[in-house]
């Protein structure tokens, strides 16, 4: 790991989050169970630079959208930091402080139907923010900011006036990245925000996701399972599995050498758009509970690479070729670095 | 797509129109819909969500959800015609000739019964089979989509199931009278990316062992280019573009499925920005005159704007669009005869 050299706007250590899904107090004394932990999040380290979009994979139940949620604060960490801009995000801040810093981050949502107040006209949605930072000098002011943040999402300002139901999926996203982008933050948190959309409307959002970034010189955290889409947008790429992160590595290493076998089974999952005719290897079993997730390292039920080390000790991120790799088949020098290529889509 | 007489399609569509009467009129979801099934061919079907993809699906097994209406065509299974059957002889049909599978696999599964139940139910309404021979049915069809300790799990009940087990018992489900079509909505969109891959190389490995013929609909183009043979792509209600997957995926005809090709994201090529077609899929109140598809055309001519295109011959597959015609797409409009 870098030492703070200041370069790294977000930094992420340690960070752990818990939940306790057992069953009522009584339940359990009757029925003699346990409590149940859900170790959504078992220690992670991410550190991004600004302007760089960092991107979290992996499959549902993996942790991805807990992470998202610790960064901009809806929920507490159980343990670990969240450094933003060199403060500690869980550090002792006034009230005015605080505040200061949540402007300068945002998340958009997956579900641009649950994210936006059905009641409330567009121009309120993403007026909200300006009023409650404080951001506009006046009623001409904050009218003039609403329409220009309209036009940037390639939304007109007379969509202001309409309510959300009136929308199609890919301009409601667009509301709620014009509403991301009205408290002029410097890190948007994106949790997955084209899965609920179709492939053409995607790529609309995407592309506009790309202009804004270079228009205003963001950073992104961005959450997806979709690896083609990560592979487009991001600088660097971390993997994660049951709750922790097995690689993180700069996108084009990641996927043309992909290490950890977790990732080479993701990228193996890819459907060949190309019909190359390359041989797809379905991977056995699925992703076990969080619950009571397996001994060591977290993959080695599903690993074909596993032996006794894997089952008892827990990996130690190793850092190679400008990533980190959790695998003890890598570090042991069991595994070889694979090469891959892929045929260019015309 | 001209069928040699010795091979009959199993499923023709002919001119399928599904309509929805509204208060503020009758909106056509499916227009003149026409494709063919080969015996153990997989013709994915793909679009949009509102492209009338899952209509053209349900309106082939019967379960159009009422206001919803065959207004037109023919639907023949087997030569067979099923779109103007009773209900109870299509019950019969469905289950027996037709197969289906959901999307969401908790959905299609009756909580309240163990999966065997659930199967040796189907399997006695279409087989003449003791309880016994059922269950042992049933026990084979649980072994073959891979469900491991088949002779404790068929007990189990739905909700002990991951959703990729779920997913395999439909499966099973839709297999038990040996069809010779399954009609498959959306089979993998609920489930995880390892989990899909599993799913997809059991749909195919069956279908080529049972030689069942499958329609798969999904709006997912990597599934439909590893898993079809020939794929139509639906928008607006309409077929823009039928052929071979191969053909279709890299050589596109039409301008919407170049633009959907393009937007994509795809290995190998990181490029800046992806191929974007502006606007959206026109909502059923209001598709434009001419092709449906000319507000958001690159490549639109005077012609579009007034007349449908119907689908023609383009290279080595069928297109709607002016740009393959004659004429092409400045052409006075005249009304030509239908492409045969």
């Amino acid at each position: 790991m870098p030492d703070g050299s200041g370069t790294q706007f977000v930094r992420i250590a340690g960070l752990k989050r818990y939940f306790d899904v057992s069953a009522p107090w009584l339940v359990r004394m009757i029925e003699r169970r346990p409590r149940q932990i859900v170790q959504a999040v078992d220690g992670i380290d991410i550190e991004i630079a600004k302007g760089e979009t960092f991107s979290l994979v992996g499959e549902s139940g993996c942790g991805k959208s807990t992470v998202a949620r610790l960064v901009v604060g809806l929920y507490p960490p159980t343990a670990g930091t969240i450094e933003f801009d060199g403060n500690d995000m869980a550090g002792r801040h006034s009230r005015a402080d605080m505040a200061a810093l949540r402007r300068r981050m945002q998340m958009i949502f997956q579900d641009p139907y649950a994210s936006l107040n059905p009641r409330w006209r567009v121009f309120d949605i993403i007026a909200e923010p300006i009023r409650a930072f404080g951001l506009s000098k006046d009623k001409a002011d904050l009218q003039k900011r609403v329409e220009d943040l309209l036009r940037q999402v390639r939304l007109t300002p007379a969509d202001g006036r309409k309510f959300p139901h009136e929308f199609s999926g890919g301009q409601r996203q667009r509301v709620s990245i014009a509403r991301a982008l009205a408290s002029q933050p410097e890190f948007l948190v994106c949790d997955e925000p084209t899965s609920a959309l179709d492939v053409s409307v995607q790529a609309q959002i995407l592309n506009l996701m790309v202009d804004l970034q270079r228009r205003f010189g963001l950073t992104y955290l961005f959450i997806s399972h979709n690896l083609a889409v990560v592979y487009h947008i991001s600088t660097r790429v971390g993997v994660m599995y049951l709750g922790r992160l097995v690689e993180v590595a700069p996108t084009e290493t990641l996927f043309t050498r992909p290490k950890h076998p977790y990732t080479r089974m993701l990228l193996d999952t890819i459907p060949d758009l190309d019909m190359t005719g390359r041989q797809r290897s379905p991977v056995a079993g699925e992703v076990p509970s969080p619950i009571n997730p397996p001994s060591g390292c977290t993959f080695h039920p599903r690993c074909p690479f596993a032996n006794d080390r894997c089952k008892a000790e827990r990996p130690k991120a190793l850092s190679i070729e400008g990533g980190t790799v959790a695998c003890h088949a890598i570090e042991e020098g069991r595994l070889p670095v694979e090469e891959r290529t892929y045929v260019a889509n015309s | 797509m001209a069928t040699p007489p010795n091979n009959p399609p199993l499923l023709e569509v002919k001119n399928l129109r599904v309509e929805f009467p509204t208060r503020r009129g009758t909106l056509l979801a499916v227009d003149d819909v026409s494709f063919d099934i080969a015996p153990g061919e997989v013709l994915g079907v793909v679009g949009e969500s509102g492209a009338g993809k899952s209509l053209t699906g349900n309106a082939i097994i019967g379960l159009l959800e009422p206001p919803g209406r065959i207004a037109g065509g023919e639907i023949r299974l087997e030569g067979r015609r099923i779109d103007n059957l009773p209900y109870e002889e299509m019950r019969k049909v469905r289950g027996a000739r037709i197969g289906a599978i959901f999307q969401d696999p908790l959905t299609s599964l009756n909580p309240l019964y163990s999966v065997g139940h659930q199967l040796v139910e189907t399997i006695q309404t279409h087989l003449p089979l003791s309880a016994a021979e059922a269950r042992t049915r049933a026990l084979d069809l649980l072994k073959e989509v891979g469900i491991p300790g088949a002779e404790t799990r068929i007990d189990h009940y739905p909700h002990q199931f991951s959703g990729g087990m779920r997913q395999r018992v439909v499966i099973a489900l839709a297999l038990c009278a040996g069809p010779r079509l399954i009609v498959a909505d959306e089979p993998t969109t609920a489930l995880d990316v390892s989990i899909q891959a599993q799913i997809i190389a059991l749909l195919k490995r069956l279908c080529r062992e049972h030689g069942t013929a499958v329609m798969l609909v999904t709006h997912d183009m990597g599934v439909i280019a590893e898993t079809a043979d020939r794929v139509a792509v639906m928008y607006a209600g309409r077929i823009a573009e039928i052929g071979p997957v191969r053909d279709v995926v890299k050589h596109a005809k039409h301008p919407y499925t170049k633009g959907l090709m393009g937007s994509i994201p795809s290995l190998g090529v990181r490029t800046e920005r992806l191929t974007q077609i502006d606007g959206a899929m026109p909502r059923l109140t209001e598709i434009p005159q001419g092709c449906a598809f000319n507000p958001r055309c690159t490549a639109r001519g005077s012609r579009c704007l007034v007349e449908r295109p119907d689908l023609m011959a383009a290279g080595t597959t069928r297109a709607a669009c002016w740009l393959h015609d004659r004429g092409g797409i400045g052409a006075p409009v005249v009304k030509e005869t239908a492409d045969a």
